[in-house]
């Protein structure tokens, strides 16, 4: 009952996206001129200030991730979406785990393009441990997300939800941030330090864990009227 | 409420007169000399935050779970104070490290993450004073969160190399030195209490008046 709500609130989220690919195409456009812009700062010279590449990528990540999450729930304002999906006799929790999966698959697809973009620009060897890569983007989208989708979830009533999403996700998700660039940038580093990023790895695990419990806890108080 | 208000004050009045005494008294650390003095206000602001952010995080979600709107004003008194307190260690922090550093801000571990908590609960309030209605819930959770931060806070300084002194620091003061810190401790936490009372009888009566209100009309 749980998994099939969930995959419910997915699949009506991936079939609207599919039609226009309306969160998609500008997200990843913002992401690309938010690399762009950084690149003109943190480059001189035509060389890369050290572990910029890292943070590059997780602020565009971060950003991204902003304007998708307002974007995803704003659809949900149109003909009430949101009283619809809360009066149906399903479990809260299972709506905003189906909701988180929508914003995970959404940031995966605009990373699936951003990485290697980010690896070309700044000729970045983030190919060379793919599967700690990989594990330090799902940990930390997942991360982000999961706050996200929760923030952006409770917004979705308030008048002034544009300006408050950021002031409540960003002092909450900085932890993310940092273990995502410090991890990040261990693997850039020459030789890479694994270690360093399996530490940081494990470290987004703990959040994720920890914020995604807390979320499905509150989720279901802070969405009555 | 009301009644423990004038014995604390009293007692809160006391101890800061009798602070500057005893931290004038207190031995100069060997290095650092006079500068090292800030410590006795800085270190016992930190912990008055935590304590009052603790409070908000644990009020906040008796209010979210039991709907008890006394523990959202609590919450709302707590949540303010920490972040007065965090004012402090912020203010006087930056003085000290100039002095024994010689830069305002090192950007360490400690510093980053004390800056972070503090403008957790900067976004609390701004939560509450402009989220429109429902706002008490959105800062409830927003509180909550904080509080779950706060270990990640404390990892992170474990992982990160830092020139913060370490939080091993406090047992081992040279002596002369703990008499003094540890009653500039009870001093901010005095004011702590001290603080929330006064404004959770503002919050209490204000709900009040409200009450009042709605029964007029």
């Amino acid at each position: 009952m749980f998994t099939r709500i969930a995959l419910l609130v997915l699949r009506k989220d991936v079939a609207i996206e599919f039609r226009s690919f309306e969160i998609l195409s500008t997200t990843l456009f913002f992401a690309v001129s938010c690399v762009l812009v950084f690149a003109f700062a943190l480059v001189r010279d035509g060389e890369v200030v050290a572990d910029a590449a890292a943070g590059i990528l997780w602020i565009a990540i971060a950003f991204a991730g902003t304007l998708a999450l307002g974007r995803t729930f704003e659809r949900e304002r149109y003909a009430e979406t949101v009283r619809a999906l809360l009066l149906a006799p399903a479990p809260r929790a299972a709506i905003y785990v189906g909701k988180l999966l929508g914003i995970v698959l959404l940031l995966a697809a605009a990373e699936v393009i951003l990485v290697p973009l980010v690896a070309l620009l700044f000729s970045a060897a983030l190919f060379a441990r793919p599967l700690l890569l990989a594990a330090l983007l799902t940990g930390g989208t997942v991360g982000f997300a999961g706050v996200g989708t929760l923030f952006a979830a409770m917004l979705v009533r308030s008048r002034t939800r544009d300006i408050m999403l950021p002031i409540l996700l960003y002092p909450i998700t900085v932890p993310v941030i940092i273990a995502g660039v410090r991890g990040t940038a261990a693997l850039l580093a020459v030789p890479s330090d694994d270690s360093v990023a399996v530490m940081w790895i494990s470290l987004l695990a703990a959040f994720d864990v920890v914020f995604i419990t807390l979320a499905l806890w509150t989720f279901e108080p802070l969405m009555t009227e | 409420m009301k009644k423990i208000f004038v014995p604390l004050l009293i007692v809160t009045t006391a101890m800061f007169a009798y602070a500057p005494v005893m931290i004038a008294n207190a031995p100069y650390e060997s290095t650092m000399g006079l500068v090292q003095k800030i410590f006795y206000f800085h270190v016992p602001s930190w912990f008055a935050m935590f304590t009052a952010v603790f409070l908000c995080g644990i009020e906040s979600a008796i209010f979210l779970f039991r709907k008890k709107p006394s523990a959202d004003r609590l919450a709302v008194a707590a949540g303010e104070v920490a972040v007065l307190f965090g004012l402090m260690g912020l203010v006087t922090g930056p003085l000290w490290g100039r002095k024994s550093w010689g830069i305002w801000w090192p950007w360490d571990a400690r510093v980053t993450m004390a800056l972070l908590v503090e403008l957790t609960f900067v976004g609390y309030l701004l939560v509450r004073k402009f989220a429109g209605p429902g706002s008490d819930k959105l800062a409830a959770a927003m509180a909550i969160f904080g509080m779950f931060n706060v270990p990640f806070v404390y990892m992170s300084v474990n992982i990160w190399r830092t020139i913060h002194p370490k939080t091993s620091v406090v047992p081992t003061l040279p002596g002369g030195m703990p008499g003094p810190f540890w009653f500039c401790v009870a001093a901010f936490l005095s004011l702590c209490a001290l603080l929330i009372t006064a404004r959770l009888h503002l919050e209490n009566q204000r709900a009040a008046l409200d009450a009042l209100y709605l029964d007029e009309e």
